[in-house]
């Protein structure tokens, strides 16, 4: 559709705001793991926002589930954080990476067993004391719009206690929302689409999830 | 076979033994009829009004039955990083991969078209320097996708594939071809209205978003699922570009304009940040 003027005119002076176009699946088409980098909007080093090779790069991996607890081979997963100084990134590259910059995104698909794995760096709280948080969206087939979720890191439980966000979630489902630290410094976050551990997902002012009781 | 393709070679589809296509097979694949995917989009439709959105619960879409959360979203205000988006810019993005008819040796068949517009929040503000990437079928309905089963012939010189960076005033534009409708398997005889998938980025992250735009007047609208999860016929008009005469050129190119609308921004906003106001 086409936004017209007096449309324009009334969201710009606040009398009546535009209402955002509906999302929909990301379809099965989107690209796959290999071979296609440059063709598909997965994109070559997408998984890497710092070189696995680099001393300081953590693997972020984890599986998404469906209701049934089979793994969603067709799921894209992207991630959005701070430095390890809890300073938001503003450089452009992501797509073209220089090997040197850090963008703080990152796209990954999941595999043929549902995995996505992510080249990062831990990040650092963004204020004193505040909890560090990944910001991730998923999309995949068969789910009709994106779903926005936070992986915590586990390491500062004293942050993670005042957290406003953690506190306001029911404590049984709170753990959803926490990565596992391995020993060799992997951080663990498996996505669960639905069912008993389904993954807490956030809703932000603005967008609609309708619910058909 | 090397996974870097650099070369200008055209769409190949990998010819690999040991892909293991069991996932291709969806389990929610069914032989349901028509009729019945359309009773049942009927009757959700019945009892809805109003809604701007899919539903992530849709069971016409059979695959979204396993894939949808149950338990309530957690409504939340975005915190730090969640007010601010990636950067990207002309360091990202060709100029040339905007144009999806120049990516092979030769023209890609079909139907040449344009399609432009603006990528706005909420408030009318423009979402300006921000990325659009697009992907989509060739002109027989076909994916460069070893996923993709149709047998429809693929285009050595189109892969469907185009990215851009929005201008100063948010708008957008590609050049490409008209993608035809394709079979899918979610009930018998089941076939998608002709669609180019569109992933956008706001000016926050809680905007980012994926989704399917349209041709008007599709007959295939009302028989399909997907875009019938959303219940709502003005918000299914949201998706469904118009052909415009201006955005034609003269025998060049059919043409077609969609604004997108991305959930209203959350950041605070400067004096300065903007000139829309
Ligand atoms: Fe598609």
């Amino acid at each position: 559709m086409r936004i017209d003027q007096n449309q324009l005119a009334a969201a710009r002076d606040g009398s009546e705001k535009l209402v955002p176009t509906p999302g929909q699946t990301i379809g099965p088409f989107f690209g796959y793991a290999s071979g296609y980098e440059n063709v598909h909007i997965p994109f070559r080093d997408g998984q890497h926002l710092v070189n696995p090779a680099s001393p300081k790069a953590v693997r972020l991996t984890g599986t998404v589930y469906d209701g049934a607890g089979d793994p969603i081979p067709d799921a894209m997963i992207e991630i959005w954080q701070a430095d390890e100084n809890g300073q938001i990134p503003q450089e452009t590259g992501s797509l073209v990476r220089d090997g040197w910059t850090f963008t703080g995104w990152g796209r990954a698909t999941a595999d043929n067993v549902g995995t996505y794995t992510f080249s990062t760096v831990n990040p650092g709280p963004t204020e004193e004391g505040k909890a560090p948080f990944i910001h991730v969206v998923v999309f995949a087939r068969g789910l009709m719009n994106k779903l926005h979720t936070r992986i915590y890191l586990p390491e500062d439980t004293v942050a993670l206690e005042k957290d406003a966000l953690l506190s306001s979630v029911e404590a049984d489902r709170r753990q959803t929302l926490i990565a596992e630290r391995e020993a060799d410094g992997t951080l663990r976050f498996d996505i669960h689409l639905q069912g008993e551990q389904e993954t807490v997902f956030l809703q932000f002012p603005g967008i609609e999830y309708p619910v058909h009781d | 076979m090397s996974n870097d393709i650099t070369e200008n070679t055209g769409p190949v589809v990998e010819d690999d033994e040991t892909f293991d296509n069991s996932h291709v097979l969806d389990p929610a694949a069914t032989q349901d009829s028509q009729e019945t995917i359309s009773a049942e989009i009927k009757d959700i439709h019945d009892s809805a009004s109003g809604e701007t959105q899919p539903r992530v619960n849709f069971p016409p879409y059979r695959s979204s039955l396993l894939r949808h959360p149950t338990k309530d979203m957690h409504h939340t205000d975005p915190e730090t990083i969640e007010l601010w988006s990636p950067a990207f810019g002309h360091r990202d993005v060709h100029t040339l991969e905007s144009d999806l008819t120049v990516q092979g040796n030769g023209e890609p068949l079909g139907e040449r078209m344009v399609v432009r517009g603006r990528v706005l929040d909420g408030d009318g503000r423009p979402v300006r320097n921000q990325l659009v990437e697009i992907w989509q079928a060739n002109a027989s309905g076909r994916y460069v996708h070893k996923r993709d089963q149709h047998p429809a012939p693929l285009d050595p010189n189109f892969t469907g594939v185009g990215r851009t960076i929005t201008d100063d005033k948010g708008f957008y534009e590609f050049t490409t071809i008209k993608p035809a409708p394709y079979p899918w398997k979610n009930h018998h005889n089941a076939w998608r209205p002709a669609h180019i998938h569109f992933s956008l980025f706001g000016t926050d992250f809680t905007q980012r978003m994926i989704t399917q735009m349209y041709f008007p007047g599709d007959p295939l609208f009302s028989l399909d699922p997907i875009y019938q999860s959303i219940t709502d016929q003005k918000a299914r008009d949201r998706l469904v570009a118009t052909y415009d005469h201006n955005v034609s050129t003269h025998e060049w190119n059919t043409g077609y304009y969609w604004d997108i609308v991305l959930t209203g921004s959350n950041r605070t906003w400067m004096e300065g940040d903007t000139d829309a106001h």
